[in-house]
């Protein structure tokens, strides 16, 4: 942060006041966290916490990057989502609740999955990076760019009960590569939707990040440098690690042989489909449009329309003639479906269906196609007299 | 006997055990001896060629083998022995 300090509002001084009658945060410290910008890397269980305490705290811009949508089974323990979220954008959720908390903070969100091509960019504007990924790619890459750019990075992860928190990648301290200089093999450290997560865990540890956050940006106490924070719920414990910068660190070290981003799914053994999948896809064979789907129908071409909403999303719209599977009842239903059929996968923005899309391929559907935008797309371009969610 | 700290991921291979007690003057004999008695744990702890896997950790109190004599960092009773792993977060959906 450089340069002029922004003022305080009379309405900012009211909300603050708890803060600015402490000298550690006061009027200037209060202006510090109005002139800092913090991106949260995941609007989940650990970007929930951190994302909300950072924006009543005020922090003057709070970024997210997220390209998930809203599901039940995130609403134990990722706040920023309500029940009436559920097949949502988490962007437009978070936006929604961070806006009501304190509209006083500017809110970016960034719809991508975060990637070697884009993490730069993104990072560029921001003083601090907070780390709520679920997965050892993205993290890899948040370090590496963290490192690269000079940034920053509170982490945290979380497993069943048991959470780590530290701060990577300060001028003189260690990354998450000194610590582990490569990621274990797919398959070998089960995953939180394997090994589940108890559901107040991500609050404690989001809360620890974004606590180091904002030391960090007012410049107060003993940052989370160096040390490696380990929580135990079900015993109540807090342990503390020493971590060391790795002279020989390939990131962070002496003589690094990591100077730009890499390939983070190959480094991690992942194949990049596995990736992809998650994400809309855009090509002819996969993917359609409403327009296209439309001038199908109305040739005749026999397509089965599978909807992979809730269904109490179908009860508020569909596409005529469509067929209810929703995503999470598929892989007990899909043997309803015939694997030779056209299929054309649809949720509400595409996201769902892609999984579907997947999902079916995997089982040896041989046509499936995903309709680029769902039933947003199918309104907007087909039939803009069906209501919208 | 030193306490051997077993993290939530690698409990499936102690029995469900957090905590294994274990006898030894090194690291690396308390290492040997925790895996002889839980076999299930070797191949988290150590790759084919015998090294510890990079995205293990051991401690020993607060301080990184690494740091230390690595296997041969001398423990004596009242010593805790932490492994630590990496942990990813909730998996996408
Ligand atoms: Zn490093």
């Amino acid at each position: 942060m450089s340069g002029e300090l922004p003022e305080l509002s009379g309405d900012e001084i009211k909300r603050y006041s708890r803060h600015l009658i402490m000298p550690e945060v006061g009027v200037e410290g209060q202006r510090k966290l109005k002139a800092a910008k913090v991106l949260c890397i995941g609007a989940g269980g650990l970007g929930s916490p951190a994302a909300m305490y950072l924006a009543a705290a005020g922090v003057g811009t709070l970024g997210i990057v997220d390209f998930d949508v809203v599901d039940f089974s995130n609403l134990q323990r990722q706040l920023l989502h309500g029940t009436p979220d559920v097949g949502r954008p988490k962007l437009d959720s978070a936006k929604d609740r961070l806006n009501a908390l304190n509209p006083n903070v500017h809110i970016e969100t960034y719809n991508a999955a975060l990637s070697s091509e884009n993490a730069m960019q993104l990072f560029a504007p921001y003083d601090v990076i907070l780390d709520g990924t679920d997965n050892f790619p993205t993290r890899y890459l948040v370090n590496d760019a963290c490192v690269l750019s000079g940034k920053p990075n509170a982490y945290g992860s979380i497993f069943r009960f048991e959470g780590q928190a530290s701060v990577f990648a300060t001028k003189d301290g260690p990354c998450y590569r000194c610590l582990y200089p490569e990621p274990p093999p797919p398959g070998l450290v089960p995953s939180c939707a394997e090994g589940g997560v108890f559901g107040v865990l991500p609050g404690i540890i989001g809360v620890i990040q974004a606590t180091e956050t904002i030391k960090l940006i007012l410049g107060i106490g003993e940052p989370l440098i160096g040390r490696f924070m380990i929580y135990d719920a079900l015993r109540m414990r807090f342990r503390e690690l020493r971590l060391r910068k790795d002279a020989d660190c390939p990131v962070c070290g002496t003589h690094p042989t990591v100077t730009k981003l890499i390939d983070y799914e190959q480094f991690c053994g992942v194949a990049p489909h596995q990736v992809e999948a998650a994400k809309p896809m855009t090509t002819s064979i996969d993917a359609l449009t409403a327009t296209d789907l439309k001038a199908e129908l109305d040739r005749g071409e026999q397509l089965v329309v599978l909807d992979v909403r809730e269904p109490q999303e179908y009860q508020i719209n569909k596409i005529p003639g469509s067929i209810l599977i929703p995503l999470g009842d598929l892989p007990k239903r899909y043997v309803e479906l015939d694997p030779n059929a056209r299929i054309v996968s649809q949720c509400k923005s595409g996201m769902r269906s892609a999984k579907a899309q997947d999902f079916l391929r995997s089982k040896g559907f041989t046509s499936v196609r995903n309709l680029t935008g769902g039933i947003l797309g199918w309104i907007d371009q087909v039939d803009p007299s069906q209501p919208k969610y | 006997m030193i306490k051997i700290l077993i993290p939530t991921p690698l409990r499936p291979f102690t029995d469900k055990l957090d905590t294994v007690e274990v006898s030894g003057a090194t690291v690396g004999e308390l290492l040997q001896n925790l895996t002889t008695m839980h076999p299930g744990l070797k191949q988290h702890l150590y790759a084919a060629d015998g090294k510890l896997r990079s995205f293990v950790n051991v401690y020993v109190n607060d301080d990184d083998i690494r740091y230390l004599q690595k296997h041969e960092t001398p423990v004596k009773d009242g010593d805790t022995l932490s492994i630590i792993p990496s942990v990813a977060g909730g998996a996408r959906p």
